[in-house]
């Protein structure tokens, strides 16, 4: 097949007319697994996130959110690794990230955000484990009378900061990643982490909203202080996409195709302005609102990801 | 026909720490692509000594892509040298071709050394940089890291894998086996200093026959990524032959893009406490009243 003829409304270009230098290296095949990752890896960090601030700051009330805040972010950290293990040229060897295999020393690179990750992870599983242990513990699911240490102020309070720090991290690290590589449009701005931190947030508030509803779970309370804080979340990821689209420069005419049209009506409008228009005041909005978040956090990475793993070189052509 | 994990990486570690005790001059590639023929007896000497199937999914008969003379498009986790077939033809009867054997750079800088957070890159005594095939885990951070579009997945072996310079050749002396192929000698390997004095001297010669656009790429140790080991002589603008102008590492993100995000944890950390506590109900409960 003619590469020329492949790909998502392909583009060919002169290497001459390339708006930046990022556009002659080689995608990495970051695809669906990836995607997937990225998408539920920011609902597992935002679920904690948000369960943590609730255990700190909450009220007695909100253990029912507390408590499906765990399980999801638990739930999600596994599917995390599960994913990321799999997309792996050679899963078996997925420890390698982890421990040298000559060595057997620990193998860490504070300045590759792909290392820190999977040491991030590893430590953001313990935190939503310690949660998901004392949730489960709080159901009288667990009777074990040595976990009742669980139950003090300091444990409490340090299984809450590991578990904000460590969901802030995973729902993160992500975009950190795309930006520390040479990539079209991953490259060309830095604000590609604080945008998924975002995202991540409003997705995994969106999530509790949903699974809350299909649990028959209702704390109105608790849902009006979500609701205003996914509000905040979705307004200030709206105003971090533009920055970050008007960060790319002459780089954002990648997005002059199929996938600009994704980023606008998938994320901008179907994602971020329909559920702000909705809010979450009626009932029956609330699952609409939330399923549509999801949906446009689910696109903006397809749209990253995706959209620049379309751009490379053939021959002396670059296509996107 | 598979390609076969290379031979001396399954030893590599026990070489790298004897290597580690004889550096040596520092080794490399300069290609003259004025006087690339694109015979294409590099790729075919790389494939055959590497063992390297003809297509990246391992069949033996490439496509035919439309592109020139150009039939491999492309370096790949199994095409590890790569003649490029540049058509510079403003009129149908006045034009060249550009021809040039394009390879991993083995950059002084690495930037997939520098991610690659397996450790399965390293440098070697000669200064090249090697993938060492039994610990990469395929993860292809470094195939974004790669500012060439160099490095790509062997779908055999499941790992990135990418030009070695011959380690297994040049470790006992050998030469490796693209420039050993070469007829015209556009690839010729040795040391660095005396490459880039060879290099030097063909430019100014060319520039003395009238082309001025003659230059160097990569030869510049205060250039980018601290020069490249596989440097080449150009008669266009790095863009004509699909390079970068200014190739850079990385990690240039990291500092800018961890900063905002953190930034952003913390005000969203802020928003959080300030919007979940418990005492805004009080407030809630009062404002329905009223």
């Amino acid at each position: 097949m003619n590469p020329l003829a492949s790909g998502f409304w392909p583009l060919a270009l002169s290497l001459q007319g390339i708006p930046s230098d990022t556009f002659y290296t080689g995608p990495p095949h970051f695809r669906w697994w990836i995607v997937l990752y990225f998408f539920v890896g920011g609902i597992s960090g935002g679920a904690l996130l948000v369960a943590s601030l609730l255990r700190l700051f909450g009220a007695r009330e909100d253990t029912h959110f507390i408590r499906l805040g765990v399980y999801i972010s638990f739930i999600g950290c596994v599917i995390s690794a599960i994913l990321l293990v799999v997309d792996l040229g050679v899963p078996l060897r997925f420890w390698h990230m982890l421990v040298q295999d000559n060595t057997g020393r620990p193998m860490f690179k504070w300045w590759s955000p792909m290392s820190v990750g999977a040491w991030g992870l590893l430590v953001f599983g313990f935190f939503s484990f310690l949660g998901t242990v004392r949730a489960l513990w709080d159901d009288r699911r667990l009777t074990w009378s040595t976990l009742e240490f669980l139950e003090r102020p300091t444990t409490t309070v340090f299984g809450a900061v590991g578990g904000i720090i460590g969901g802030l991290f995973l729902a993160g690290y992500t975009g950190v990643l795309l930006s520390v590589t040479n990539r079209p449009i991953w490259a060309d701005s830095e604000w590609l982490g604080l945008l998924f931190l975002l995202s991540g947030i409003s997705t995994s508030v969106a999530a509790l909203f949903l699974v809350s509803r299909w649990r028959g779970i209702r704390v109105p309370s608790t849902e009006e202080r979500l609701g205003q804080f996914d509000r905040i979340a979705l307004i200030l990821e709206f105003v971090v996409l533009v920055i970050f689209i008007v960060s790319l420069g002459s780089v954002a005419k990648a997005f002059l195709n199929a996938w600009g049209i994704l980023l606008l009506l998938g994320v901008v409008g179907v994602g971020i302005v329909m559920p702000l228009r909705m809010g979450r005041e009626a009932a029956h909005n609330v699952a609409t609102a939330s399923i549509l978040v999801l949906f446009g956090g689910f696109v903006l990475r397809v749209v990253v990801l995706l959209g620049s793993e379309q751009i490379h070189v053939v021959g002396a052509q670059v296509i996107r | 026909m598979g390609a076969r994990p290379l031979p001396i990486l399954g030893e590599a570690r026990a070489v790298m720490a004897q290597a580690t005790a004889n550096t040596v001059e520092p080794m490399g590639f300069f290609t003259d692509t004025t006087v690339c023929i694109g015979c294409k007896a590099c790729e075919v000497a790389c494939k055959e000594w590497n063992q390297l199937p003809a297509r990246g999914d391992g069949g033996a008969h490439l496509e035919m892509s439309g592109l020139s003379y150009d039939n491999t498009v492309r370096l790949d986790g199994t095409t590890w040298r790569h003649v490029k077939f540049i058509e510079q033809f403003p009129e149908p009867y006045n034009g060249r071709w550009l021809m040039m054997s394009d390879v991993c750079k083995h950059c002084v800088q690495a930037p997939c050394l520098e991610v690659c957070p397996t450790g399965a890159i390293i440098r070697t005594e000669f200064d090249t940089v090697v993938i060492q095939s039994d610990t990469c885990n395929g993860c292809r951070d470094c195939i974004a890291a790669c500012p060439f579009g160099v490095i790509d997945i062997n779908h055999v072996s499941g790992t990135a894998q990418k030009c070695t310079l011959c380690y297994d050749r040049t470790s006992v002396g050998l030469e490796p086996a693209c420039s050993k192929a070469c007829p015209t000698d556009s690839i010729q390997f040795g040391p660095i200093s005396e490459l880039q004095q060879r290099a030097q001297r063909r430019v100014e010669q060319l520039q003395a026959q009238g082309e001025s656009k003659a230059q160097l790429y990569g030869a510049d140790r205060n250039g980018p990524l601290g020069g490249l080991n596989a440097f080449f002589l150009l008669v266009d603008e790095p863009e004509a032959y699909g390079l970068p102008r200014n190739p850079k590492l990385p990690t240039r993100n990291l500092a800018k893009s961890s900063m905002l995000s953190t930034l952003g944890a913390v005000a969203m950390t802020a928003i959080g406490a300030l919007t979940l506590r418990a005492k805004r109900l009080v407030a809630v409960a009062r404002e329905k009243q009223t």
